[in-house]
């Protein structure tokens, strides 16, 4: 696949400029010659019919949430409404400038502060940062309020996070990068946290729990009440992961179930478009104990008027340039006011009602080790359907079905793990389609698992190395050897 | 059997050759099978201490991110310096090139809890 240094034509030009129409001045009397550039810059010279192939050629070998069913555990690849992007675009948002005055940009400081209300009552929470940039960077901010909220109680031998082998990835990392040791909890054998390992792990050194609810094998922590109590009693705090706020959005909110600090994606559950790296926004809401450690600034409302506030002496300080990720925030706002509550209430319910659709139907073909209702996501293995396959296989095999493959090998507690979420947004005939070809693909593991080893078989790229792109990453254009 | 019968296992499967004070440890068949082609190994440095159960070594295969934890109290004296360039070395011989490090241990009778390679398969048979 060429990019778009490789064009043999590249030798066009892409535009005329008019005629002069001021004396020419020589660029030595413009720019001095310490700041001229002493190599002509490396610009690919196309046309702009060459352009437009290059980067059209590339938008249709791409596959998205646009073309068709993506059930990537996990991510909540849900549709992004189109309405999003025409707010988006409204020139009042588009051309602010982040060091406008505040009388210029009230309308959208007006938008952040209504967005932090919902969000705050979401989360049955009192104060929300709108600054994280996403899901991890809102752990990381929230275990720096965590860090600073026992250095102000003189509690600076908490140094541990506990953290259950069902969390997500991102949790240990963020805990470490904040300074804190991780101390990991086995799940029980119902794939939820065990109440004496709990127990056993919790004493003077520990800071807090993160948890991820419902946990990433989809499973709803029934004794949450109990956990979050413990973990209080010891002095401890409770992070929630809000990755799989799409389990019970608008059902059921982390604050009342003890959560001292939750994490919003609004790239997933609240409908920003996401892959590809970003941007997104991870929202933290905070009970009222954290609130004076929250990032600087927060938006405050005087009568009718909207303002930035720096003044909190106790802050952690800033997170991020600016004010987050604005046009991904306005886009979750709008998503918000185009459900309304009762909306938000059926986007979880119907999650919830098509994982279970998928769970009842696939796990007659394919190993379900952890079996209970599920939230919106669950995890089947891929363990035992034939000779030599694996999990990488089915999903490669997926691919040549049509479909986006679902997360593989997470979490790390189930063998050959494939994590599949389906969102609200499919309609019954979709996820009837999945199921025929998932049943397909475990039929073939068993006849022909040639067919599974050999996926995707028509894509535009056939299978990648993924081990030679892991240990020799080429991350550079190598300009000087074309 | 692919376990070799002169090592100690541990049911986080490490294996332990010890050598009077010297524990060379590395990562079972079974693990490096587990996990799939290794491509990122971080090792300790020379002279650090560790604690029994506390984090040696990490290692990272295409399919996930695993920590090492120590098998027995002591001191780094040797790590195989070798995966930094050939992780994949642990895939192709776990139980010889591919040893992680080696530990001045402070109490050997920390290995009598081990696992024997018969009981070790014993083990993994029973997942």
């Amino acid at each position: 696949m060429n990019t778009i240094f490789d064009h043999k034509l590249a030798k066009g030009v892409g535009g005329l400029l008019p005629a002069l129409d001021v004396p020419e001045q020589g660029i030595e009397k413009l720019i001095p010659s310490s700041l001229r550039r002493t190599h002509a810059p490396r610009i690919p010279n196309l046309s702009e019919p060459e352009l437009v192939r290059h980067y059209t050629h590339l938008s249709k070998v791409n596959y998205g949430i646009d073309d068709g069913f993506y059930p990537l555990g996990s991510c909540t690849m849900k549709y992004n409404p189109k309405i999003n992007e025409d707010l988006a675009r409204l020139p009042g948002f588009a051309n602010a400038h982040p060091l406008a005055d505040e009388d210029l940009v009230q309308g959208s400081l007006k938008l952040l502060y209504e967005a932090s209300r919902y969000l705050c009552r979401i989360a049955g929470l009192v104060e929300v940062t709108l600054q994280p940039a996403a899901g991890a960077h809102g752990e990381l901010c929230g275990m720096f309020l965590v860090k600073r909220y026992f250095e102000k109680r003189g509690e600076e031998k908490r140094k541990r996070i506990l953290l259950p082998d069902s969390a997500h990835g991102t949790n240990p990392s963020s805990a470490t990068i904040a300074g804190f040791s991780v101390t990991e909890i086995p799940s029980g054998k119902d794939g939820m946290i065990n109440l004496a390992t709990l127990e056993e792990a919790l004493d003077d050194t520990v800071a807090a729990i993160m948890l991820t609810v419902p946990n990433t094998l989809g499973i709803f922590e029934e004794r949450i009440l109990e956990v979050t109590n413990m973990v209080h009693a010891a002095g401890s705090l409770c992070y929630f992961d809000g990755a799989n706020l799409n389990a019970f959005l608008g059902r059921a909110r982390p604050g009342d179930m003890g959560a001292d600090i939750f994490h919003f994606n609004l790239h997933k559950t609240l409908s920003a478009p996401h892959g590809g790296g970003g941007p997104g926004s991870g929202p933290i809401a905070v009970a009222q104990s954290l609130v004076d450690f929250l990032p600087v600034p927060r938006i405050v409302k005087d009568e009718n008027r909207y303002r930035f506030d720096w003044n909190s002496p106790h802050s952690i300080g800033c997170i991020h340039s600016f004010y987050g990720n604005f046009g991904v925030i306005l886009k979750a706002y709008a998503y918000l006011l185009l459900l309304g509550d009762t909306g938000l209430r059926e986007v979880s319910e119907n999650a919830v009602l098509n994982a279970n659709y998928l769970q009842e139907s696939l796990k007659q073909t394919y190993p379900l080790p952890y079996e209970r209702l599920c939230k919106h996501e669950f995890v089947l293995s891929g363990k035992g359907l034939g000779e030599g396959i694996s999990a990488l296989d089915i999903a490669k095999r997926l691919i040549d079905y049509g479909f986006h493959p679902p997360t593989i090998y997470f979490p790390l507690i189930v063998p050959e793990a494939l994590m599949i979420e389906p969102t609200e947004c499919e309609g019954k005939e979709t996820l009837d389609r999945f199921i025929e070809a998932m049943e397909r693909i475990a039929a073939e593991a068993k006849e022909n698992p040639r067919l599974l080893h050999e996926a995707p078989q028509y894509t535009p790229v056939r299978r990648l190395d993924q081990t030679r792109a892991a240990r020799q990453p080429i991350l550079t254009y190598p300009f000087d050897e074309r | 059997m692919t376990h070799p019968t002169q090592f100690r296992y541990t049911k986080e499967h490490e294996w332990v050759d010890l050598e009077g004070n010297h524990a060379k440890v590395g990562i079972t068949e079974h693990a490096q099978g587990e996990l799939g082609d290794i491509v990122f190994v971080e090792l300790p440095t020379v002279g650090t201490d560790v604690k029994k159960g506390e984090n040696l070594a990490t290692v990272e295969s295409i399919k996930a991110v695993g920590d090492v934890y120590a098998p027995m109290s002591g001191t780094v004296v040797e790590v195989n310096t070798q995966l930094e360039s050939s992780p994949e070395t642990i895939n192709q011989d776990p139980h010889g090139a591919g040893w992680l490090v080696i530990l001045e241990v402070s109490d050997p009778s920390e290995a009598d809890s081990f696992l024997d390679a018969p009981s070790y398969e014993q083990y993994l048979s029973e997942g």
